[in-house]
């Protein structure tokens, strides 16, 4: 039994949790926090893109360090502990993972070593309306080499250079209607808006397309089955990003609850407290496990990747859902001031718990990848 | 990152599985189960029954009996134990190798858990060398079967408040008091007890440790019936029970530190728990009707489902890391703590979800469905004990946030005054 990461794996991730305690503290988090012109680190980002870490899971031949998605669990642990204000999910988990899987040789040759080096950002577009994305709310239209339609949320759109948009490419509005185009946003009839989220360190804008140029990714009519293989390959390296969260939001609450005292003693002391961050901690263990679970079936290209990658999904989701709110009510009065720590770690698993699809959406994928395994 | 075994683990495995293979039938293959076995996984888990037919009873121990002397002849019968006792002398990872491989034989081994578990390595710390000798060998072959006498009626999770007596007269020692959650009492050969020697020294340091033959004179044990129905434990009297001085195991008032090499052996003495969990609502839920058409369809259920399945399946990576860690000659991490808090109150979530699914037929036994069968009424009453046999749920979040979170102690009155001075509520 050999379920856990190597050595040098290991020790990868003490490097980048040394580097980021140093590069992005909190006070550097608060600044793009507080800061309505800034949607990401700047300087943190191509400070890691000269790590490398950008490219970490990029083959050499198109400019990345060639390691494994293992390596990059590692690196996304750390963005998430150290609340790292980057787009780098979206050009590296969702927009390269497309590439890598979906990309002919030519467009990987094209977009992907500007990824990898950090020159250029690039992300996904795909929800239109509230609720879930689903062939009968997908607007945006393909035709003639043309894109025209509204998309909203996209996370991390204003920081991009590329953009692979979901667009129905006939009129049937169906599951195989939809197909996945590549845009570029210096595109005369690309209008970007920003929108509020609940954690402006991961921002999102609207993207109107009006005649736009594109390319087509991979195979026309296949967008959901695309989106769905590359949500589950984001959904592992995410989960790894909400356990990291996850884990410094206990570890705060406890280090609090052992300085503050009330009643003649540490607040950590009284049951009632030790209780709930012994729950904290059940949940951030299974939710460790689970996504290592799907850690592996990502490195391993399993064929179990889809309910790995959903069990991940919703044991991370929660845990980290969990452990911010509980971190606010063991802080209690100042727990809800915008001083304290605690709303960066509550903004932020809000976020990452929708950014792909919501808990509810993943338990059903859970689901359904379940029965559809039974049935085989 | 992988879940193979190391070339020496494999080649352990290997040994295991050819002995199995060529001693024991093997789960899958029984259509129905060999008479004298003990029950249902969920009946069986951990205690054999104390109450069923008599005739049924005799042949399950002397199933069990003959089964622990094949795997001691064979060396597997305490993988933990050095060789100069009967034990196979491995390593932690060889007896995780083990169980996993016996787990899908109808053997049993529970009769022996507690011997070969925690009472052994407790008299191989502290045991004389003569007592070592006599009892270990035959501990191990199952010649002899060992019961602990530590809970009683006052003392559960608080257990260093017990009040049975040990009054010193001579070179004797007399007992008087009782015990109670002994599990085998009754067919049980020897026991070891923990009993107060001084109740005016402090709680902790007025105990003494023993070892008691069970069917000296003024011991009797009692099943005790739960809600289930059935009788996994007993109630055990000690009324004026005279022990020789050379059955005490450790110094007089050192039973407290005796007790606590029992109890760290605890954890890894306590085998998997029983199998009522996402896999049995999962399938159940594809033959009940809810209002919409099968319940496996409905969206509620599938929430629910989804909620148990990441618990079951991030217990069971846990425990892949844990061997992980063993496997690496490292001690295991804190995660093992965390198993059977989840798993206890899982399987109350799930029983009492199914039989709100099932409806009105939930109300009764399903003997006859031969899907549904008793599952999960069984389970129903089963996960109730569960939550608290083996320690309780608060106990066990007391422990991850002090031994795991390293949290504060609570705040204790008893630590302080002679045993016979503190507030007990029955005085």
């Amino acid at each position: 039994m050999n379920f856990d990461f190597s050595d040098d794996q290991k020790l990868l991730r003490d490097q980048a949790r040394k580097f980021l305690q140093d590069k992005c503290d909190r006070k550097s988090v608060r600044s793009i926090l507080e800061d309505n012109q800034k949607n990401y680190d700047a300087d943190l980002w191509s400070q890691i893109s000269e790590l490398g870490w950008t490219g970490t899971a990029i083959p050499e031949e198109y400019g990345g360090l060639g390691l494994g998605m293992l390596e990059l669990c590692v690196i996304a642990e750390e963005l998430g502990r150290a609340l790292a204000p980057t787009p780098f999910s979206s050009s590296i988990y969702i927009f390269a993972e497309f590439l890598k899987s979906y990309g002919t040789d030519e467009q990987k040759k094209k977009y992907l070593p500007h990824i990898a080096s950090g020159a250029k950002v690039g992300t996904f577009a795909l929800s239109e309306t509230n609720g879930k994305p689903k062939p009968n709310n997908i607007k945006t239209q393909h035709a003639s080499g043309k894109l025209n339609g509204s998309k909203n949320p996209v996370s991390d759109g204003e920081s991009a250079d590329y953009i692979i948009v979901a667009a129905n490419s006939d009129s049937n509005s169906n599951y195989n209607s939809l197909s996945l185009f590549i845009i570029d946003k210096n595109d005369s009839g690309v209008n970007i808006s920003n929108l509020d989220t609940i954690d402006p360190t991961r921002p999102a804008c609207t993207v109107d397309l009006k005649n736009v140029a594109c390319e087509r990714l991979g195979d026309e009519g296949s967008g959901w089955e695309m989106i769905d293989n590359i949500f589950n390959r984001a959904a592992v390296l995410f989960s790894f990003e909400q356990v990291g969260g996850a884990q410094v939001s206990l570890d705060e609450a406890k280090k609090y609850s052992l300085e503050r005292f009330a009643f003649g003693k540490q607040i950590g002391a009284f049951q009632a407290l030790k209780h709930k961050m012994a729950d904290m901690y059940v949940k951030i263990e299974l939710a460790r496990s689970n996504a290592y679970y799907g850690a592996w079936a990502l490195s391993t290209d399993s064929n179990e990747l889809p309910i790995a990658a959903a069990g991940a999904r919703v044991s991370a989701s929660e845990a980290y859902n969990y452990a911010s709110q509980e971190n606010i009510q063991i802080h209690g009065g100042v727990g809800f001031t915008w001083e304290y720590d605690c709303h960066l770690f509550y903004r932020r698993s809000k976020l990452l718990s929708l950014n792909i699809g919501s808990i509810r959406q993943w338990k059903e994928n859970l689901i359904s990848n379940l029965e559809k395994r039974n049935i085989v | 990152m992988d879940f193979n075994d190391t070339p020496q683990e494999a080649e352990f495995r290997k040994k295991v599985r050819s002995f199995l293979e060529a001693n024991a039938e093997k789960r899958s293959t029984l259509a129905t189960k060999p008479k004298g076995d003990s029950g249902s996984s969920i009946s069986s888990a951990g205690a054999p029954e104390t109450v069923k037919g008599e005739d049924a009873a005799k042949v399950a121990l002397d199933n069990a009996k003959e089964w622990q002397r094949k795997k001691a002849d064979a060396g597997f019968a305490a993988i933990l134990w050095p060789k100069e006792f009967g034990g196979y002398g491995g390593t932690p990872i060889e007896q995780v190798i083990y169980a996993q491989e016996e787990h899908d034989y109808f053997v049993h081994s529970g009769y022996f858990e507690i011997g070969i578990g925690m009472l052994g390595p407790t008299m191989m710390a502290w045991g004389k060398d003569e007592d070592k000798k006599r009892f270990l060998p035959k501990m191990i072959t199952g010649e002899e079967i060992w019961c602990q006498l530590f809970s009683e009626p006052s003392a559960g999770s608080d257990l260093a408040g017990i009040r049975m007596k040990a009054e010193k007269d001579g070179d004797e020692w007399v007992l008087n008091g009782q015990k109670v959650w002994t599990s085998g009492a009754h067919f049980a050969d020897y026991g070891m007890i923990v009993a107060r020697s001084d109740p005016t020294a402090l709680k902790h340091k007025g105990l003494t440790y023993f070892y008691v033959d069970m069917k000296t004179p003024g011991i009797e044990a009692k099943p005790i019936k739960q809600i289930s129905g059935s009788a996994n434990f007993n109630e055990v009297f000690f009324n004026d029970v005279r022990i020789p001085d050379s059955q005490r195991i450790g110094a007089e008032g050192d039973g407290w530190k005796v007790s606590l090499t029992t109890l760290m052996n605890e954890r890894l003495a306590v085998g998997d728990p029983p199998g009522l969990d996402f896999d049995q609502i999962f399938e159940a839920s594809k033959e009940i009707e809810v209002e919409d058409g099968l319940a496996v369809k409905n969206s509620e259920v599938r929430q629910k489902m989804a909620d148990w399945y990441i618990q079951s399946r991030g217990l069971q990576y846990t425990k892949y890391r844990s061997m992980t860690a063993l496997s690496k000659g490292q001690t295991p991490g804190p995660e093992l703590s965390i198993s059977k808090l989840v798993t206890a109150s899982k399987m109350q979530d799930v029983s009492s979800y199914a039989l709100d699914l099932m409806d009105m037929s939930g109300m009764v036994h399903q003997d006859q469905n031969p899907i549904l069968k008793n599952l999960f009424q069984n389970g129903y009453f089963f996960s109730a004990a569960m939550r608290i046999a083996g320690g309780t749920d608060e106990v066990l979040r007391n422990i991850i946030a002090e031994r795991v979170l390293g949290l504060p102690q609570d705040e204790r009155s008893d630590k302080k005054l002679p045993f016979n001075e503190l507030p007990s509520g029955k005085n």
